[in-house]
């Protein structure tokens, strides 16, 4: 009866608790299949192993994820993000294309291109949400059904290949031992999440999310912050968009961030943000993309097919709804005690 | 500009108004393109829009009933290319006849609808989360079936993707026949059975639903159950037109469901749509693949951000419409209540909280 | 028909003996014994937290007793669900329309049961039947139009005729009256009179002592999840019925002196004083909203908006607030002219707003009690200037224990407070920002009455201090009660202002009429 209790309780107040465990519960599975899973070697100066390829591979998404927890977090959604990566990249890769070998110049041009491209695309979702008044899921749903095709609109029709190898360095070099993308990646979580929490930008994002109408009463300028969080989910969508286009070496309007939005809503949520807005975590977050990755690298190393990640996937994503949802929790824990009951009868007969 | 509206809102009724522009819209577009394209402007054209989207059509009229009801389904796609697969993988490694396949993957694709809806239902789960799963799911599941594309080489099969019937204007194919029974049978259920009325409640409003004793539980069960059975019935058809299966289909095929879907008029907050709407948001979004066909110096993806720039100006619209009915104020009743000057009451019109389509605007306090 | 008092001849239709309810933390109902006659208003009253609403659930099946039996036409029944209580011949209307106002009222009088023919819906046949329903309650209006065209009074009439439309023999009303004005409940009572004669028992759960005795034969008082007692309407007085409500030990004698006045009908504090007022309306107004208007609201002194429902009281307090932007006219702040075009701008000048509707623009339902009651300040310091825990900690120990807050601990969800506790919440949030002027549109609404007169009296004493205070409420008696001065709306016009002498109810009711002095 205690533990039941301790889980009803406990998940609601510590929804951190579930995300930690089902990471440790991956880990453990690499571990029994292959023991070297956490061993690094540092080699050339860089760091090698699992965990460093976990973490190179789940730096965009842990990008993309953050902007996204934060557009979640004010009741909304941005399903456009996939296509902002592929804009990104379209746009960085057609200015670093105009020159055969790269300045410095040209590659901060094209960094600034597609950071540039990113926040306005934000910038016209956050429009359409907060000014329009439309709800996100459709606004947001435009980009996503026009913005790959204006990433094909760029690059021609073509896949761009990026040479520069400054760019590339972004991507795929190090820096002190570690990848540059998951400096990157660390450094735009910890000054998100500094922004938040030691600014009051956490609480009115929150107070947005659960009651929208009353923190306008409240003399808060609701509109701009929706848009401003709009904004920064292209802003990072277009991060991550310069970081896969880097690691790939190309520009692909068609492929660049498919399913991209998906994993990274996903990531949110086994993060424990709800859908539904209000409270929020980044560091659930940061753990649910590495979650995802993980299983990834798990599905492969086991030796299920690659096809079968998907299948995974869709059974992790519901077996932690379950496990978040209340209904669920309250169901099986009355089922439980109607076993109980059950138990104790035939016991007591037995006697 | 605004008086026009005014006075047009008036004469034209707020609900009506969308699909209204809906049905202009695709005359103008086909008007146009008649204009601009010698040999547009036949019959044929027209019952080949039907021929070529069939599969789309149907797949949209199962999305119809799921967002009117005010969730979402974003498994169709996924569930199409399984239905393709399965058939395939019965037909040509198995060797079972047509007519017994097609029941098979009908009721294939109903379980998979019941049970994403009744894990939305009955988990209080939102329907974007676990749809979603359901689009992993059934993909990875045609993955694991098979990588390769499997063509179907059965001659009942080849027969019936030959059909074709001679209606005196043209001709139509098989599934253009199937299409357009789906589409009756769905106006049918809309508009005529318990079924369909309890789907425009629900999506209007759950909680009143409930409280009002209305069977929730079923309802949102079954139109789940009606989603996947289209999705799978639009499978088919797809199979019959393509004559292979392959697990890559339909990829993005719910984002032009949904597409059409809201083109033809109805509401993504629920409660508000029409089953015909649908079809002609799915001629109008063949018409513009048509017209790009025609124009021959446009690239495909010319199509992406034409749908897009017309999603987004119906949206507009929607939005429009929806502000000006606010600061209006509808007009009062007449009778035994005298209301002028009165308050504006309006029952809470907003979804409640528990709705199941996600993501909903700051509202305008 | 026999009026009520005389029912005890028969049976009751529904009776419950003994019913227990005990929810974690709360014991709901204790050992509730409940008759209810056919033929009989019978109104059942009750502080918050009386019971009230988890006896209505056990009798509707939304929630099944611990203990006790519930006897329907005198046999035992047991509801598993409301639709099996609703299919025994209970309905029950609540107060939220519970309708789907996307559909038309023809299809919301008989959704789920909609008459066929031939395997598919009759439309012909419902409308002429819906439109049947409607005439036996005295309304006629177009059955195909849907349902929010209409406004929430003839909403709830639909409800009433589809509750009716198959029979019923026990209807519940819990606080259908709130959001109706008098002719409104007026007509409501003339249709449960006309029911009443036909047999059906119904059951009427309200605040409003007044319409307590216009309505009832007879009335339960609830306290503390025990039945209090059974009487005749017309054998308890308004001060024993509160005095009982409230518990005899906490009535004193201010309150009893007060709980007569309000059923008598007299005024509160005299008095007006000229000067420069803290803000002046001058002409202003919107359109489509309310009519030019000028106001003046003194510092240290209580305006009061009477009127009644859809006379615009709320409306003047948005153009106030800045939450709706005027079309015409000045605002004057300390004499100063200013626009405010949003309630940023209400805010940056001093003044603070509790909406009428407290769930829905008032509480921040998941945040924190302590983040609820700073969140003005926090809006008006701007997003970089946080502020910091320890302050925030201090802030809102402060203003829980000055307004008397019953919370067990600043961290906790406000969703989880009473109404009273979260009103006292809000107006925390507000008087923390050190306001010069203070709108509150229906603070006391859903309140219990011993947090009602706490609540203004502390209005009152705060005034000393120099606030200046709009005061909205549709109980005309509590707006006299409170306020120096009341400015009269019909219409979204004011129509007049008075204090003094001329402040009490008849005279009020009689300017509102049209004729008075």
């Amino acid at each position: 009866m205690k533990l039941s209790n301790w889980i009803a309780r406990d998940g609601a107040e510590r929804p951190l608790i579930w995300p930690c465990v089902t990471l440790l519960l991956l880990c453990g599975l690499n571990l029994w299949v292959n023991p070297h899973f956490l061993s690094l070697r540092m080699l050339d100066g860089h760091l090698f192993g699992a965990p460093i390829d976990v973490l190179n591979r789940a730096a965009p998404l842990v990008l993309v994820a953050t902007g996204m927890t934060l557009v979640i977090a004010t009741r909304g959604i941005d399903i456009s993000v996939g296509a902002v990566v592929a804009i990104a990249g379209a746009a960085a890769a057609t200015i670093l294309a105009t020159q055969p070998v790269a300045s410095a110049g040209l590659i901060a041009q094209a960094l600034l291109a597609a950071l540039i491209t990113g926040l306005l695309s934000g910038m016209w979702n956050g429009l359409l949400v907060s000014f329009v008044g439309m709800q996100p899921i459709i606004a947001t749903l435009i980009l996503m059904v026009a913005g790959r095709g204006v990433a094909q609109l760029l690059t021609a029709g073509q896949i761009i290949p990026i040479g520069a190898p400054g760019y590339l360095f972004v991507g795929g070099g190090y820096w002190l031992g570690v990848p540059c993308s998951v400096w990157i990646a660390a450094v735009a979580v910890l000054a998100t999440a500094a922004l938040v929490e030691g600014t009051a930008l956490g609480l009115f994002i929150r107070a947005i999310g659960v009651n929208p109408v009353a923190t306008r009463l409240v003399g808060l300028r609701s509109k701009a912050l929706v848009f401003a969080v709009y904004g920064f989910s292209g802003l990072t969508a277009a991060m991550a968009g310069i970081l896969i286009s880097s690691n790939v070496r190309s520009a692909d309007g068609n492929n660049a961030g498919l399913l991209l939005e998906l994993d990274a809503i996903l990531a949110v949520t086994l993060g424990g943000t709800s859908l539904l807005g209000g409270r929020f975590s980044l560091v659930g977050t940061v753990l649910g993309a590495l979650i995802i990755q993980t299983l990834t690298y798990t599905t492969y190393s086991i030796g299920v097919p690659p096809e079968a990640t998907l299948v995974v996937k869709a059974a992790v994503v519901l077996a932690v709804s379950l496990i978040q949802s209340p209904a669920a929790r309250s169901l099986a824990m009355s089922f439980g005690m109607s076993v109980r009951r059950s138990l104790v009868k035939q016991h007591g007969a037995a006697r | 500009m605004r008086r026009i509206l005014e006075a047009w809102a008036h004469i034209v009724d707020p609900r009506t108004l969308p699909i209204a522009v809906t049905i202009l819209l695709f005359c103008a577009l086909f008007g146009f393109g008649s204009v601009m394209y010698t040999g547009f402007f036949s019959w044929q054209v027209l019952l080949d829009l039907l021929v070529d989207n069939a599969f789309l059509l149907i797949v949209a009229i199962g999305m119809t009933f799921v967002i009117v009801s005010g969730g979402i389904d974003l498994s169709v796609g996924s569930v199409v290319a399984l239905t393709t697969i399965v058939e395939a993988v019965l037909s040509e490694h198995m060797h079972w006849p047509v007519w017994a396949i097609l029941p098979i993957v009908l009721l294939m694709g109903t379980v998979f609808g019941a049970v994403q809806g009744a894990l939305i239902h009955f988990f209080r789960l939102q329907a974007f989360i676990v749809t979603l799963a359901g689009m992993f799911f059934a993909r990875g599941l045609c993955f694991l079936i098979t990588t390769q594309s499997i063509t179907i080489t059965d001659p009942t099969f080849q027969k019936i993707s030959a059909f074709r019937l001679d209606i005196g204007v043209g001709s139509v194919t098989a599934n253009v026949l199937i299409a357009f029974v789906t589409l009756l049978a769905a106006i049918y259920v809309a508009h005529f059975t318990r079924f369909g009325r309890n789907v425009y409640a629900i999506g209007g409003n759950a909680r009143s639903a409930l409280l009002m004793g209305l069977p929730v539980a079923r309802t949102r069960v079954g139109v789940y159950a009606l989603s996947g059975f289209c999705s799978a019935l639009g499978g088919a058809v797809f199979t019959f037109y393509v004559l292979s299966g392959y697990g890559l289909q339909g990829q993005g095929m719910e984002l032009d469901a949904i597409a059409a879907t809201v083109i033809g008029g109805t509401l993504l907050t629920g409660g508000v749509g029409y089953v015909i709407g649908s079809l002609f948001g799915v001629g109008i979004l063949g018409t513009i693949q048509t017209l790009i066909t025609f124009d021959g110096t446009l690239s495909s993806w010319w199509t992406r951000i034409v749908i897009g720039a017309l999603l987004c100006a119906f949206c507009l619209l929607q939005r429009l419409i929806e502000r000006h009915a606010k600061s209006v104020g509808r007009p009062g009743g007449t009778g035994a209540v005298v209301t002028a000057g009165r308050e504006r009451g309006h029952a809470d019109g907003s979804a409640p909280p528990d709705t199941h389509v996600i993501g909903r605007a700051p509202e305008q306090a | 028909m026999q009026p009520g008092g005389a029912a005890s001849a028969l049976e009751p239709v529904l009776a419950t003996a003994g019913v227990s309810k005990t929810f974690p933390g709360v014991k709901a109902l204790q050992r509730v014994d409940f008759r209810l006659f056919p033929g009989e208003i019978h109104t059942l009253m009750g502080q918050n937290g009386a019971g009230k609403s988890t006896l209505i659930n056990v009798l509707t099946g939304v929630v099944a007793p611990e203990a006790g039996t519930i006897r329907l036409g005198g046999e035992v029944v047991a509801f598993a669900s409301p639709q099996e209580a609703e299919a025994a011949g209970i309905r029950t209307l609540y107060q939220e329309v519970n309708l789907c106002s996307n559909l038309s009222v023809a299809e919301n009088i008989f959704a789920g049961r909609q008459p066929k023919r031939f395997g598919a819906i009759d439309w012909n046949d419902i409308k002429w039947r819906a439109q049947a329903a409607l005439a036996r309650l005295d309304v006629t209006l177009d059955v195909t139009r849907s349902l929010d065209a209409y406004p929430i009074a003839v909403q709830q009439m639909v409800a009433i005729a589809r509750a009716l439309s198959v029979d019923a023999r026990v209807l519940i009303l819990d606080e259908p009256t709130s959001s109706l004005d008098d002719s409104e409940v007026a007509q409501l009572f003339k249709i449960l009179r006309h029911l009443k004669q036909s047999g059906i028992a119904i059951l009427f759960v309200t605040h409003f002592i007044e319409q307590t005795y216009a309505i009832s034969d007879r009335i339960t008082v609830m306290r503390n999840g025990e039945r209090e007692g059974e009487y005749l309407a017309r054998d308890l007085p308004a001060d024993q019925l509160v005095s009982r409500m409230v518990g005899h030990e906490r009535m004193s004698a201010r309150l009893r002196e007060a709980a007569q006045a309000s059923h008598d009908g007299h005024g509160g504090p005299q008095g007006a004083q000229a000067g420069q007022p803290f803000m002046a309306l001058r002409g202003v107004g919107r359109r489509g909203s309310m009519q030019p208007i000028d106001l003046d609201v003194q510092p240290g002194q209580i305006l009061g908006l009477a009127g009644l429902l859809g006379s615009g009281r709320t409306e003047t307090a948005r153009l106030l607030f800045g939450a709706d932007r005027a079309d015409s006219g000045t605002m004057l702040v300390e004499g100063r002219p200013v626009r405010l075009r949003s309630p940023r701008d209400a805010v940056r000048h001093g003044i603070g707003y509790c909406a009428e509707d407290r769930k829905k623009e008032g509480i921040v339902a998941e945040l924190s009690i302590r983040e609820n009651i700073l969140l003005a300040l926090q809006a008006r310091r701007g997003w970089w200037r946080k502020i910091s825990r320890q302050r925030a900690r201090e802030l809102a120990d402060l203003w829980i224990e000055r307004l008397g807050i019953k919370a067990s601990d600043a961290e906790q969800p406000i969703g989880l407070l009473s109404g009273g506790n979260q009103q006292k919440a809000l107006l925390a949030r507000w008087l923390a920002t050190d306001p010069r002027l203070l709108i509150l549109d229906e603070p006391t609404r859903g309140i219990d009455i011993a947090a009602k007169f706490d609540i203004m009296d502390r209005l009152l004493a705060l005034c000393a201090s120099g606030l200046s205070i709009l005061f909205i409420s549709s109980e005309i008696s509590e707006v006299l009660r409170v306020s120096h001065r009341v400015a009269v709306l019909r219409d979204r016009r004011k129509i007049a202002e008075v204090s003094g002498q001329a402040s009490n109810e008849d005279n009020i009711y009689r300017l509102i009429a049209g004729s008075g002095e």
